[in-house]
């Protein structure tokens, strides 16, 4: 990981981009899901895909991961154009993914498994990164003995392991309660902080994309397009406590639900 | 709570019984026995070794059709699953199987392969096939799909989805696939003896009627059903215990 | 499927494989294949015969009927043990061993006890079909969602409005399911006993035809047989479908 530090400078302008998807399109059959959508992430930054239901924000995760193929335009990963899935990202899914007949720690060595690592090094890794999420102790336990929340510090844990500089989060914590998912946001921005990963995020919440992120994109449905960019800078040091209640961020999250208002039926 | 359950199953069985007991004192029927006179001719037949030579013939049939067609139902099954064309070519046939009273082509395959062991296999193989065929296609095609894509997401290749991620999601349902396989293989086992060619239980079942020994054929019939029914729920434990917690655990619940 | 980018209708391969009947039969391999024209010849005039036209209504007769008491005893029974506690743990092992117990077996005890008939075949029939539809119907009340009935209580249903406009209705689905897997195994159910018994209906088509080497006659009577069997379960696994529109959005 010899990446050149640029977490110090937050101003984007001059900001290295990781990420990059140009004029991408993508229909399926009549459908059009996406219509040349052009987006840049900063590397080492957050930057959450924000819109309502239906406007093709996973789609472009899936696209970037190399799952789904772009009907049109490309994605390029450190200057690398995507042709499939590759170990520069990570993805870390809405319903887990995890694998019921696996233990904690296998399903957290999959990913390391899948790419011919030796048990016992894989194993190394997986229990480290089991720990980092907090989950130290529950290496044998199965998914459907944990609740939902650390079903998907498993997931968290599962990409993190595989040590790539991109990780692409599909609405991770939609599936979790709504204090569980507090306190995931507050990890979430420690491991911005501590990582120097590039994190995208889909999500539908407006206050959690506020909060987390340094860039938001706003997307609008039928067909998808990019209508705004959003880079909150005010109250990102001011310490998780006090967020929520700066101006600032009240003011964006209000903005942001003026924008989205009308495509709510 | 425990011991409540085991009273009522308990008090179910002696109602049952006593009844049966009941009908045959009266009797029903000059070919309806007592209970505890098919009891003891089921203890005579056991002592005396009888049950058990009748059962290693009676197995014979059904172990080997269960074998070849958990081989080849499986493998097939797999195939149908994972390749559209198979899927098309074969389902079909295993669909209309599934639902035609496949019983009916006994008298062909008598005719085909005379009344040996090869005619009672080949019962117990097309009874037995379809679910087992038909349970492993729809489990890999119904692999879910956030499982494959993970796989793809952390670059498995082909081989790797199939062992590692496909074959053990679907193992669940192919084994219960199996499981209802060999149910169907019993009712195919013996009507293949009792049809085709009298031996093993089917020849007890049907000597004890033409001489009117009605509690031995009582007792045979009794041994088979109890047989087939601790099994199938030996192999329904087995699948619980293998399986646990491989149904829960997907997405929030 | 696809070919050329047209998708093939679902069960189309089954044209394929007849052809490739057709050619094995044709080329005289074995005996016991005829080709498929000649079997579909033989069919009608099969059809038209009065040998067929009494096995076939013989095998009705007793398929109805058996169904008829399966469904009768069935649904009633299961939804009984679904709301009664006690009623439901004397019954539920002897449903589950019949369930999985090698019916065939019984037969000859149903041969001595009501003679080599109708009746045997009639019973036979009802005791392959019945213990899933107990067992479905059962399932189908058991998992009734507590807050519908909680719902029609609150706005003062009588146990008996409770009971026709909520049980029944909330537990279709799984009857109706349960119904349609009793259905076939009622078709194989009076096969079986009929085969067993075989002086009545097409056991006795089918010894007659054996007997006689009428290779094209046999492939032909279970053409129509199979046929109507996976007509049969079609037509309930369309009607399931009709109803399992709610099923799933409990």
């Amino acid at each position: 990981m010899a990446m050149p530090q640029t977490k110090d400078a937050p101003e984007t302008a001059t900001t290295e981009i990781a990420v990059s998807a140009r004029n991408i399109s993508k229909n399926y059959g009549d459908v059009e899901a996406l219509r040349d959508l052009t987006l840049e992430f900063p590397r080492g930054q957050l930057t959450s895909l924000l819109g309502p239901s239906g406007c093709g924000k996973t789609t472009l995760l899936k696209i970037i991961a190399g799952l789904l193929e772009p009907t049109a335009g490309e994605v390029e990963v450190n200057g690398k154009t995507v042709t499939g899935p590759g170990p520069d990202r990570a993805f870390v899914f809405q319903d887990f993914a995890l694998l019921p007949w696996a233990s904690v720690l296998r399903n957290v060595a999959f990913g390391l498994e899948l790419r011919g690592v030796a048990k016992s090094e894989r194993e190394d890794k997986a229990a480290k990164y089991i720990a980092d999420v907090g989950l130290a102790g529950f290496e044998a336990s199965f998914p459907h003995e944990l609740s939902g929340g650390m079903r998907q510090r498993v997931g968290l844990a599962r990409a993190l392991s595989v040590d790539a500089q991109v990780l692409l989060m599909d609405e991770p914590f939609s599936a979790v309660d709504e204090q569980t998912r507090r306190k995931f946001q507050e990890d979430l921005l420690a491991l911005v902080q501590n990582e120097n990963k590039t994190f995208l995020f889909v999500t539908h919440s407006i206050e959690e994309a506020v909060y987390v992120s340094d860039q938001i994109a706003i997307l609008l449905p039928r067909p998808s397009r990019v209508s705004e960019i959003i880079r909150p800078s005010g109250f990102r040091d001011k310490g998780v406590d006090n967020i929520r209640r700066d101006p600032e961020y009240l003011d964006i999250v209000d903005q942001i639900w003026a924008s989205l208002r009308n495509y709510v039926e | 709570m425990l011991t409540r359950s085991l009273f009522l199953k308990l008090l179910s069985a002696v109602i049952v019984f006593g009844a049966w007991q009941i009908a045959g004192m009266i009797p029903v029927s000059y070919a309806f026995p007592t209970f505890m006179e098919s009891m003891d001719a089921l203890a005579r037949m056991t002592f005396d070794g009888s049950l058990f030579v009748a059962y290693g013939e009676t197995l014979k049939p059904l172990v080997v059709g269960i074998a070849i067609s958990a081989v080849l139902g499986i493998s097939i099954g797999l195939w149908i699953g994972l390749s559209q064309l198979f899927d098309w070519a074969f389902s079909p046939i295993f669909i209309v199987m599934q639902a035609a009273p496949l019983a009916a082509l006994i008298p062909l395959l008598v005719m085909a392969y005379g009344i040996g062991l090869t005619s009672k296999v080949f019962v117990v193989c097309i009874m037995a096939m379809p679910v087992i065929v038909l349970n492993t296609s729809g489990a890999v095609r119904n692999t879910p799909e956030s499982f494959k894509e993970m796989g793809a997401s952390f670059m498995a290749d082909r081989r790797q989805i199939i062992l590692k991620i496909i074959l053990p999601a679907a193992s669940p349902i192919i084994f219960s696939g199996l499981r209802l396989g060999v149910s169907a293989g019993f009712i195919g086992a013996i009507l293949s003896e009792l049809k085709i060619t009298p031996t093993g239980v089917g020849d007890i079942i049907t000597y004890s009627r033409s001489i009117a020994d009605y509690p031995s054929m009582y007792a045979a019939i009794f041994s088979i059903i109890v047989l087939a029914v601790l099994f199938l729920n030996l192999l329904e434990m087995l699948e619980n215990y293998l399986f646990e917690g491989n149904n829960r655990g997907y997405a929030s619940d | 499927m696809k070919l050329f980018g047209y998708r093939l209708p679902g069960m189309s391969s089954l044209i394929v494989w007849g052809l490739l009947w057709e050619l094995v039969g044709q080329t005289g391999l074995t005996f016991f294949v005829p080709p498929l024209s000649e079997v579909l010849v033989t069919l009608f005039e099969v059809i038209g015969t009065p040998a067929f036209q009494k096995a076939l209504s013989e095998t009705a007769i007793a398929f109805f009927s058996g169904v008829f008491f399966a469904i009768v005893i069935g649904i009633p029974t299961g939804i009984l043990m679904g709301k009664s506690r006690l009623l439901d743990e004397l019954l539920l092992p002897w449903v589950n061993i019949f369930l999985s117990a090698p019916l065939t077996a019984l037969v000859p005890v149903l041969m001595v006890l009501f003679g080599f008939g109708m009746k045997s075949i009639i019973i036979t029939t009802t005791l392959f079909a019945i213990w899933i539809i107990i067992l479905n119907s059962r399932a189908g009340v058991m998992q009734i969602n507590r807050s519908l009935i909680e719902m029609a209580r609150s706005f003062g249903a009588s146990p008996m409005d409770a009971f026709f406009k909520i049980y029944v209705w909330a537990a279709l689905p799984e009857i109706l399911g349960g119904v349609r897997i009793g259905i076939i195994r009622a078709v194989k159910g009076v096969i079986i006993g009929q085969l067993l018994i075989s002086i009545v209906g097409f056991g006795a088509l089918f010894e007659l035809y054996s007997a006689n080497f009428l290779m094209a006659h046999f492939w032909a009577v279970l053409i129509v047989l199979f046929a109507m069997a996976f007509m049969i379960s079609e037509i309930f696994a369309y009607l399931e479908r009709r109803v399992s529109y709610y099923a799933a959005k409990r």
